[in-house]
């Protein structure tokens, strides 16, 4: 391109009067905020609004029960091998005898804390679960006042009623 | 007995308190609800909300108690002065700010006489038969109390603001004050009352209608002088972190603040006078006896005019990037400067014309 006439690459094209008086364009860039100051605010207010947020939201974590209520959990401790934030803490241990109806195996977590304040919402317990005992849900507004109460132990996480795997919203 | 004179005298006072008192708390209750409509507005041109909380219980109420929650929260906050300030300019310098912006309202008209008790009251502090001139000599103080607080604070940012305020304002009193002289040309006198009556009846008897030049060359001085958004320099916070008030904190930062909206108040409040014929309402005649109506009257319509520039200060603020230093300086100098003396020369030529060929101008 030997006929180019551009002298300066970082200039295109010289401006004209009217460019140059950046009256023009003022003016168009206070005619764009103006249509902005009469359009409906985007804004969701949020304690009255809420976001609706899609089933699959990776939110606070629930362990499921089966549709007879038992406990999924099997105390495998899957989870906390794959959880990259080691926020899951599982102790497994053998279902008592008196308790045998409340478990689908032998084999139980007698305690399973999750760290809310560690755990990054990946989700990756929830697919390394090979009982669909736990999962994540849309739930997402938790406050707590200190560290150790957002640690969630077992009480705090299972469901309280049966029903199917997948968490209905 | 008293003597009459004395009870002439004591009467003056007393009406001269009670329009001072008055005007001082309308100003400072507009100044306080543009800071709420600042943000306000800042909100709605970004598709916001703004400030909305600030409610009677339940009520949100638009926010209308932020400002009232603002200065609550203004005066809770721990007051800093650094330990190597210069303690007595530190503390001086925002009161200053605010005290130079405030005085502007000795000499504006606010509104027209009104008569109460068979006595004529102006709606306006001290009508000067050199209103301009005063305005333009105490607005160009603030510059002092900016300068002040950017050196007593011992901090090189809130220093290199102070100075950039210095050189701003300095080159941009000079666009302003060209700007007026057309002005004063036209209406032969530097009185407000005298100037806002001259522009009484049909719309285009205003002033910007005859000095649509001088009105952008003052208009985009006022902008510099009030250091709003396009000449927002003292204050560019991603240079200079906060400019002149990067070491206030608590009320002293709140009176710069106040300070800065209590002179675009007045700014606004002025440029209605000079250019948007004041208090006057167009095609209405000044009645020879105006009663209280007439004053509350004349007052509104002042400060609808004052309303929709300060409306125009935030709209202009939240659309246009800062200059550049050097821009901001080679637009005063060689641009506005060129600009304002022309404007001078051509409004003195177009009267002489005028008056060569008997038109009334």
């Amino acid at each position: 391109m030997s006929d180019t006439k551009v002298k300066d690459p970082f200039r295109k094209y010289d401006l004209s009067f009217s460019e140059r008086l950046y009256i023009p364009a003022i003016m168009k860039g206070m005619a764009v905020t103006l249509t902005h100051f009469f359009q409906k605010p985007v804004t969701i207010q949020y304690p009255e609004q809420k976001l609706e947020v899609s089933h699959r939201w990776r939110g606070r974590h629930v362990l499921k029960r089966d549709e007879f209520g038992r406990e999924r959990c099997v105390g495998c401790q899957m989870c906390e091998l794959a959880c990259p934030a080691d926020a899951i803490t599982i102790q497994a241990g053998e279902v008592p005898p008196e308790n045998r109806h409340l478990h689908t195996t032998e084999r139980y977590s007698v305690t399973y804390e999750i760290d809310l304040l560690r755990c990054i919402f990946c989700g990756l317990c929830e697919e390394a679960c090979p009982e669909a005992a736990i999962f994540l849900t849309p739930f997402y507004e938790f406050i707590g006042e200190s560290r150790e109460s957002l640690i969630w132990d077992k009480e705090k996480l299972t469901d309280k009623e049966g029903g199917p795997i997948f968490y209905k919203d | 007995m008293l003597d009459l004179s004395i009870v002439m005298s004591m009467a003056f006072l007393v009406e001269k308190s009670i329009v001072t008192v008055f005007i001082f708390i309308v100003v400072l209750a507009v100044v306080a609800y543009a800071t709420l409509g600042e943000r306000k507005i800042a909100g709605y041109l970004q598709d916001r909300h703004g400030p909305n909380r600030a409610g009677i219980g339940k009520h949100k109420l638009w926010g209308i108690l932020q400002p009232i929650a603002d200065g609550t929260k203004f005066f809770m906050k721990e007051d800093i002065i650094p330990d190597k300030a210069n303690k007595i300019l530190f503390v001086l310098a925002p009161t200053f700010t605010f005290c130079a912006a405030g005085f502007i309202m000795a000499a504006i008209p606010f509104g027209d006489r009104i008569t109460i008790f068979g006595r004529e009251v102006l709606l306006q502090i001290a009508d000067i038969n050199l209103g301009i001139l005063y305005i333009l000599a105490i607005g160009s103080l603030g510059v002092y109390g900016i300068a002040m607080g950017g050196w007593a604070s011992n901090n090189k940012y809130s220093l290199m603001g102070g100075l950039r305020t210095v050189s701003q304002m300095i080159s941009y009193e000079i666009v302003m004050g060209l700007a007026l002289v057309a002005l004063m040309i036209d209406h032969g006198t530097p009185a407000l009352r005298q100037i806002v009556i001259q522009q009484s009846g049909p719309i285009w008897h205003w002033s910007v209608f005859s000095h649509p030049l001088g009105f952008l060359l003052f208009y985009i001085s006022v902008f510099a002088e009030c250091s709003r958004m396009p000449f927002d320099l003292p204050e560019a916070e991603n240079e200079l972190v906060a400019g002149y008030h990067t070491e206030y904190s608590s009320m002293k930062f709140g009176l710069f603040q106040f300070g800065e909206y209590t002179h675009m108040t007045l700014a606004s409040c002025f440029i209605a006078t000079l250019y948007f014929g004041g208090w006057t309402i167009p095609w209405v005649a000044v009645p020879e006896n105006p009663g209280l109506i007439w004053g509350i009257i004349s007052f509104g319509v002042l400060w609808i005019k004052a309303l929709f520039f300060l409306f125009v200060f935030m709209w202009v603020r939240w659309t246009l990037p800062r200059f550049r230093y050097d821009q901001l300086l080679y637009l005063g100098w060689k641009k506005l400067i060129p600009l304002a003396i022309f404007n001078i020369f051509l409004t003195a030529g177009l009267i002489l014309l005028f008056q060569k060929f008997g038109i009334a101008g």
